[in-house]
């Protein structure tokens, strides 16, 4: 089977397995050597570029960590290194910021932040510092302590004073941010062959960022099926009462969609707190599910909401059931092998349910979680109606916690109510000691968690001083 | 002006280890390392490994031709384990073959059998059963047992700081090839090319001038890649002269954090007594150093820790004693700070600790103990321009100290879950290797008869500016500009005999030779163009391109002045040579004048914490900072604000840690947290203390490399004064880092919680 792309400005056409690393392809089929290997587990952003694809006559890019993109993802898109952002008399705009501002050491980490500000350049619509910043919030570096990275952050900035929304592209290539021949990649893909049918072989990948971390040593010779790109599992739509997500949405589909803005206040907030820009760029909802860990973000938060998530054969039969029934053990799935997670959906809340997500681990930001939680509530005339919390890392599996919503709902929230719940909370699980913390601690923390839940939805009804 | 690399770097055009473009034939290369910490060998069985397609060979200690020795201090440690296993992730093969991928999966094909032998992982376990690396040392002076009765106040108490992974962003790599006759060329990520040279000639049997190695750049070292960049460089070495096929390896992430060592844990008791008044008359310290499974650099950084155990302080009598501990570990290395940090990290806490038994803030101890000029270090050295309290007084004056304390003081009255902790860091941290021997550095400088000018020195580029400070020197020298200047390659046959690129001081050592080399050059134009002028030598300058007899610019620019030379058959060419004057040290007392100057600073730092959650952000940092005159102000801005960076982190979220059975758990950036962008201080300002700088750094502008690493220390002292505001009942622990963990433990230590089993109180 064959994988054609744009490589910058090159047309790609490979018979290499749709496996391998879309960073070794570059680095050692390509002889692109500014893409660097930091981690090859997406932690660190030194293999960052960017991946476009065209949306409504336009592009649309995204950053992303190619140490763990299959090769087979780029399918059919644009694929942009620092090879491709370069010109050869000058630097472009976001190089020389990071010049005049000492943004660069040893250099190593500073190809993945410049893509990653190209990739800002390209589809910020208010462009500002908190945005720039924001978009290399996957990039580590060693040895600036980020603070001249900072200014260029807000140099950048400056210099995106006016830009044409509209029409990105011609404005940013007028602006001499991007090579010309950006203008035509839309056209060029477009033009490009569909594939005639999809990779489909027995380990199912979707954005790769755990299958890549795990299994990277075998990923170059399974036999794998690419779902990232199948539309019929990508999208977030409302379906009667429900929202329906297909498995193979992004973390960042759920960030960007409207639906979910209008469910979640604090929608970027909370996503914010689920590892970074380029993972969120490529992981998806069904992974993080299916992954099974017991500490998956987006486990906990779905399961706050009373997901039901649905299967499908393949002959094509679907199953569904509650997501809470899913995990039957550590790693141990309610699923058949060759089943594949197919969406989920849960209720769309009426305007009083409130909804909070709590995460809290060593780094607060593109860390794995200590313990998580995530819980929907509400409260009617003073009284609990409903509650349904979850958990993550305190069990072998992401779990809600049943009695303690039992014991809450009908009671009228308060501190003494909250210790005692705090109790059947404690009861309810069963941590274990390992390198994301001690099981006492995990103890604590989930009744810190739980506490911060009801501070940050009712602090009217809650007296700070008397709980904590 | 600005890093010269910057443009290389934002292009992705800087050639790192793993950009070297392969020659035809190259081989992969991946180690075997031990899956245990401590065991006796018993058998390996390759034979399945070797059966891979794409295997070519695996290379144990049996196909050694020299040595199998790789220990640079004390000669400890195998290249190839052969019949022992010391620590999980010891090397004991080199698998071969025409692909990293190959050689992966041969790995996990070779089976091993050993018998376990116990594990040792804790440094004071290892000094109980006398394992010891060398002899412990003593720094003294005075004699603090005559004063603890005259002490009002004497504490005592333990310190705990855990180690450090350097995690560069470039891993380990090497790639090496044979050339003519038999001799070896190795291109290396390393920061001691000198170290790789000699330890490679003497495992492969061969001599030093048989080895040449090459070092572009290095995408991060931190001490990292002092001694622990050598394996791999000659086990490719090796490789290469067995096979006659050129043989790189670049080693995956997590065998680089699995194999090599970090930064030493350490583990202390203190003793501290002082006056009614505050001032610290008496200090003691045990120092267990966690050295791991073999000497490497342990002794040396041992000694820097005896160094500056007392910080910026003046104690008039002090005894520290600071051991080796042989643990399972991988050998600990060099750090950033190098010991330095561990033995002030004991005395900050001695002195948090008496502060806290006091009831007056640390700070009031710090500020009235800081050493002055003419007080006398533990090792016998004098402070001279001791700048301690002038940087404090300067922070103190420009931060506005009294309103740092007022807005913590009134923020933590008015919040409940949320406390401010303020903390003050001052630093004195000397600058020269403690190892008198190493203070000398040489420089190549060809002037080409076209006016271009090629400069060598020993000097390893890692991201800390040092090509940028050489090429300054050169073109500052000659009076030219930037761009007739090129820095090339570090490189053993064009600067031999070098000291590793460490301790702050390759800008000075490097520097200073390299100025050496080309006012010798210079000496030589300047009696051409007088010749050619018809004036004195002395009269001529050379500024901006352009001969000046006086001061005043004549015709005579560089490139015919060069030429002119050239046709006279005057040398362009010169090699500088430049030992530290005035240092020594008796390592027999311990006494000496170690140190050609001492760098200082003080940071106030502020942070908040959520005491809900555990969690914390650092608001303000700020620095003033004894630069002397700073040569390069914006690589030595970025010096400071990455190592206060890299020392917060060391203090807070990054926390290394191994079983009891000696496996390594932190290991990925998935489990090893350094800071992102969001976990760095909101604000960091940093100040020039205004001071002459320093004759004997170069061009006066002092080393900056670690000390502002040690700005960190004060993050943990930071949280523990916010732990203190909001649970009255926590009893101060010097345990660093202070992770969330720790945090909220802290924070609800000794508290009526149900979290336990049952109710009860949290153990403290």
């Amino acid at each position: 089977m064959t994988t054609e792309f744009i490589l910058n400005n090159k047309t790609i056409r490979t018979s290499l397995s749709p496996g391998m690393s879309l960073l070794d392809f570059i680095r050692y089929e390509q002889y692109l050597s500014g893409t660097k290997i930091g981690c090859r587990e997406g932690d660190c952003g030194a293999c960052t570029i960017l991946i476009g694809e065209p949306v409504n006559g336009g592009m649309r890019y995204k950053s992303m960590t190619s140490c763990v993109t299959p090769l087979g993802n780029a399918r059919n898109k644009h694929v942009v290194t620092i090879e491709g952002v370069n010109f050869d008399e000058r630097l472009n705009p976001v190089q020389q910021a990071m010049v005049d501002n000492g943004g660069t050491q040893c250099g190593f980490c500073t190809v993945g932040f410049v893509v990653s500000f190209v990739g800002y350049c390209l589809t910020a619509e208010k462009p500002d510092v908190e945005g720039a910043v924001s978009a290399i919030d996957g990039n580590i570096c060693r040895c600036t302590g980020y603070k001249s990275i900072e200014r260029a952050a807000a140099d950048i900035t400056v210099m995106l004073e006016g830009k044409d929304l509209e029409n990105p592209i011609p404005w940013l290539t007028e602006a001499g941010f991007l090579p010309e021949y950006f203008n035509g990649i839309a056209d060029r893909l477009r033009k490009m062959e569909q594939p005639k049918k999809p990779v489909n072989g027995r380990v199912v990948v979707g954005g790769g960022t755990d299958l890549y971390v795990q299994r990277h040593d075998d990923m170059l010779e399974e036999e794998i099926a690419l779902i990232f790109d199948r539309q019929e599992l990508n999208s977030i739509h409302m379906k009667g009462n429900s929202v329906v997500m297909g498995a193979s949405a992004t973390a960042t589909d759920m960030m960007e969609s409207d639906i979910m803005k209008g469910i979640f206040p604090n929608l970027y907030a909370h996503m914010k707190l689920i590892s970074s820009t380029p993972i969120r760029n490529m992981g998806t909802v069904g992974g993080n599910i299916v992954n099974a860990s017991p500490i998956g973000d987006l486990t906990a938060w779905l399961l706050a909401l009373g997901t039901v998530i649905t299967l499908k054969a393949p002959d094509g039969n679907t199953r569904s059931m509650p997501l809470k029934d899913f995990f039957l053990d550590y790693k141990v799935l309610n699923k058949k092998e060759d089943e594949i997670v197919h969406s989920f959906s849960f209720p769309i809340p009426d305007k009083d349910m409130r909804f909070n997500f709590e995460k809290v681990c060593k780094r607060t930001y593109l860390d794995i979680a200590s313990v998580n939680s995530a819980v929907q509530m509400k409260v009617e005339d003073g009284i609990i109606t409903h509650f349904c919390m979850s958990a993550g890392g305190v069990g072998p599996t992401p779990r809600i916690l049943p009695e303690t919503a039992a014991f809450l709902i009908g009671k009228q929230p308060g501190t003494a109510l909250l210790t005692e719940a705090a109790d059947i909370i404690a009861s309810e699980i069963s941590p274990i000691s390992d390198v994301r913390g001690s099981s006492d601690y995990k103890r604590l923390l989930l009744r810190q968690l739980f506490f911060a839940h009801f501070l940050e939805l009712f602090p009217e009804l809650i007296n700070p001083k008397e709980l904590v | 002006m600005k890093n010269i690399d910057s443009h290389g770097h934002v292009t992705g055009r800087s050639i790192y280890l793993d950009d070297i473009p392969t020659q035809r034939g190259t081989l992969y290369s991946v180690v075997f390392d031990a899956p245990v910490a401590h065991a006796k060998i018993n058998h390996v069985d390759y034979s399945d490994a070797l059966q891979v397609p794409g295997i070519e060979r695996i290379i144990t200690h049996e196909d050694i031709p020299g040595e199998n020795q790789i220990g640079g201090i004390i000669p400890d440690e195998p290249l190839f384990a052969e019949d022992e296993i010391h620590f999980w992730g010891q090397p004991i093969a080199l698998i071969v073959g025409t692909s990293e991928h190959v050689c992966r999966k041969a790995r996990s094909l070779i089976k091993i059998e050993t018998e376990a032998l116990p594990v040792i992982t804790d440094p004071r376990e290892a000094f109980a059963k006398n394992q010891l690396i060398c002899p412990p040392r003593t720094f003294k002076m005075g004699e603090p047992d005559a004063v603890w009765d005259a002490c009002t106040h004497v504490f005592e108490g333990r310190a705990d700081s855990n180690g450090q992974e350097h995690l560069y962003i470039e891993t380990q790599g090497a790639y090496a090839w044979e050339m003519e006759n038999g001799n070896i060329k190795i291109a290396t990520s390393t920061q001691g090319p000198t170290a790789v040279q000699r330890t490679a000639a003497k495992v492969l049997g061969l001599s030093m001038h048989n080895i040449e190695v090459d070092v572009t750049r290095l995408g991060g070292g931190f001490g990292g890649k002092e001694d622990q960049a050598t394996p791999w460089a000659v086990m490719v070495a090796l490789a290469a002269k067995l096979m006659h096929r050129p043989v790189k390896i670049s080693v995956n992430r997590m065998d680089d954090m699995r194999m090599t060592g970090k930064r030493h844990p350490y583990s202390s008791d203190y003793k501290i007594g002082l006056d009614e008044e505050g001032h610290i008359l008496a200090y003691e310290a045990m120092i267990y150093q966690n050295s791991g499974a073999a000497a490497d650099l342990s002794p040396a950084v041992m000694e820097r820790t005896l160094f500056h155990c007392t910080n910026s302080y003046y104690v008039p009598n002090v005894k520290a004693t600071a051991a080796c501990c042989r643990t399972n570990l991988p050998p600990n290395t060099a750090f950033r700070g190098f010991g330095g940090p561990q033995g002030m990290f004991v005395m900050e806490s001695a002195i948090a600790h008496a502060a806290h038994e006091m009831g007056i803030p640390a700070r009031k101890i710090q500020y009235k103990n800081l050493l002055k000029d003419g007080d006398e270090f533990s090792y016998g050295q004098i402070a001279e321009h001791a700048n301690a309290v002038k940087a404090w007084d300067d922070a103190s004056r420009t931060y506005k100290l009294s309103a740092i304390e007022n807005e913590v003081r009134t923020f933590n009255e008015e919040h409940h879950t949320e406390k401010k902790g303020l903390a003050i860091q001052p630093v004195c941290f000397g600058i020269s290797f403690t190892n008198t021997q190493m203070n000398n550095a040489r420089a190549l400088v060809h002037v080409y008869h076209d006016g271009s000018i090629h400069v060598s020195t020993g000097a390893v580029e890692m991201g800390q500016g040092v090509n940028t400070k050489m090429l300054q020197v050169a073109m500052n020298t000659f009076g030219v500009s930037a761009n007739r200047v090129r820095l090339d390659t570090t490189n053993t046959t064009r600067v031999a005999n070098t000291s590793p690129t460490a301790a702050s001081a390759g800008a000075d050592l490097n520097g200073k030779a390299l100025e050496i080399a080309c006012t010798a050059i210079l000496g030589r134009l300047q009696k051409v163009a007088a010749e050619k002028l018809n004036s004195a030598p002395e009269r001529i300058t050379l500024k901006k391109e352009t001969v000046y007899i006086d001061d005043a610019p004549t015709e005579l620019h560089w490139e015919e002045l060069v030429m002119t030379a050239f046709s006279h058959r005057v040398s362009l060419s010169e090699k500088g040579h430049y030992a530290t004057p005035e240092i020594h040290f008796d390592k027999s007392r311990e006494k000496g004048h170690p140190f050609a100057y001492h760098v200082y600073g003080t940071a106030i730092i502020v942070v908040k914490v959520d005491c809900l959650r555990g969690r914390y952000v650092f608001e303000d940092v700020n620095i003033v900072h004894d630069f002397g005159k700073s040569m390069n102000t914006i690589v030595d801005l970025g010096q400071i604000e990455g190592g206060v960076v890299q020392g917060i982190g060391w203090m807070t979220l990054e926390e290394l840690s191994f079983t009891k059975e000696g496996r390594l758990l932190s290991n990925a950036l998935s489990t090893y947290k350094i800071p992102d962008i969001y976990a760095v201080p909101e604000v960091i300002d940093v100040k020039h203390l205004e001071t002459a700088g320093h004759e004997l750094a170069i061009r006066k502008s002092k080393a900056v490399g670690e000390p502002p690493l040690m700005y960190g220390l004060g993050a943990y002292f930071a949280i523990q004064n916010a732990v203190k505001a909001f649970n009255p009942g926590y009893l101060p622990k010097f345990d660093a880092p202070f992770t969330p963990e720790k945090v909220l433990l802290s924070l609800y230590e000794g508290k009526e919680i149900g979290v336990k089993s049952g109710k009860g109180a949290l153990e403290s």
